[in-house]
């Protein structure tokens, strides 16, 4: 099983990532670039890991020049044939516009670019990932301008009944409420996948809280369920 | 022929603009107490090459709905001129 981390012009997040599943859990990382256009070495036993940053700038919208990279249209047709992909941060803008995950990231409700370490806490456990990360409230960055996620009411509803909401922003003590949303995002949501179970989407940052010399490791269990998958 | 296509890529009605809201309340604290709705959009023009404004509508529409605007969280329009 390996994971392989997608670099876009403009990703800022790639080096963290591949810093947090190499070195702090120890697996196998391809760094790929976005000009490629071949997929061919990875299984639906691998990972393909979409990572924070301001692809392409954000220009037009965050993630819409990004999803036409001529290796998204691979990733996209990975994710159907059922291979796992993790979209962090402007990675999961960039699964939303590519129509992997419904929904769409906008503006923060304060408009400002929030910066800071929040809690979080799964979901549901009717996933890999949830499974993993269990029910205990997981200190994890956000740095983002773009973080409410937004659908419309049918979608959210969707969502909801299927358990594919993942994450959800809660206080340390694991409650959910309005002064633990950080961003003005629909009922909390901090992550969600798709139906199939394969493809996640979460504005926090688990690679940024995977290392002892970070002080917080409450990431790991995030990024170890893709590993522990196979 | 060469046409200009002006499109208008304006956020859905029902989604809080965050950026509209705050100019809002500037143009209040200028005074500007009439004022409301405040609302932010984009403005693109571009050139498309075609036979005629049909096929150049047709083109302005497919660019707007594949990329220009996200119906997610965007409606468009646009109004093409020769030239």
């Amino acid at each position: 099983m390996k994971f392989g981390i997608v670099v876009f012009p403009g990703s800022n997040c790639d080096r963290d990532m591949m810093h947090a599943l190499q070195d702090d859990l120890k697996q196998e990382v391809v760094m790929l670039w976005h000009k490629d256009n071949d997929l061919s070495s990875f299984t639906t036993d691998d990972c393909i890991v979409l990572p924070g940053g301001f692809s392409y700038g954000d220009y037009l919208r965050c993630g819409a020049l990004a999803r036409f990279s001529p290796l998204m249209e691979e990733v996209i047709k990975f994710a159907n044939k059922g291979g796992k992909v993790l979209g962090v941060c402007n990675g999961f803008q960039i699964l939303c516009e590519s129509g992997l995950l419904p929904g769409v990231l906008l503006l923060n409700d304060h408009q400002k670019f929030t910066c800071k370490n929040v809690y979080i806490k799964a979901a549901t456990d009717s996933n890999f990932v949830g499974k993993n990360a269990g029910n205990t409230p997981r200190k994890i960055p956000v740095a983002h301008g773009e973080g409410r996620y937004v659908a419309d009411a049918v979608t959210i509803e969707k969502l909801t009944a299927n358990n594919q909401i993942v994450f959800h922003y809660c206080d340390e003590n694991g409650e959910v409420h309005i002064n633990s949303n950080p961003n003005g995002t629909t009922n909390n949501i901090a992550g969600i996948c798709n139906e199939g179970r394969n493809v996640f989407g979460m504005m926090p940052h688990p690679e940024r809280a995977c290392s002892d010399a970070l002080n917080n490791i409450d990431g790991r269990a995030i990024l170890e369920a893709f590993a522990k998958m196979n | 022929m060469k046409y200009t296509a002006h499109i208008n890529v304006m956020p859905l009605k029902e989604l809080l603009d965050p950026q509209g809201k705050a100019v809002n309340n500037s143009l209040h604290n200028l005074g500007l107490t009439a004022v409301q709705d405040v609302r932010i959009g984009k403005h693109i023009t571009l050139h498309v090459e075609a036979t005629d404004k049909v096929a150049a509508e047709a083109a302005v529409k497919d660019a707007c709905s594949k990329l220009l605007a996200n119906p997610v969280m965007e409606s468009f329009e646009f109004s093409i001129t020769e030239g």
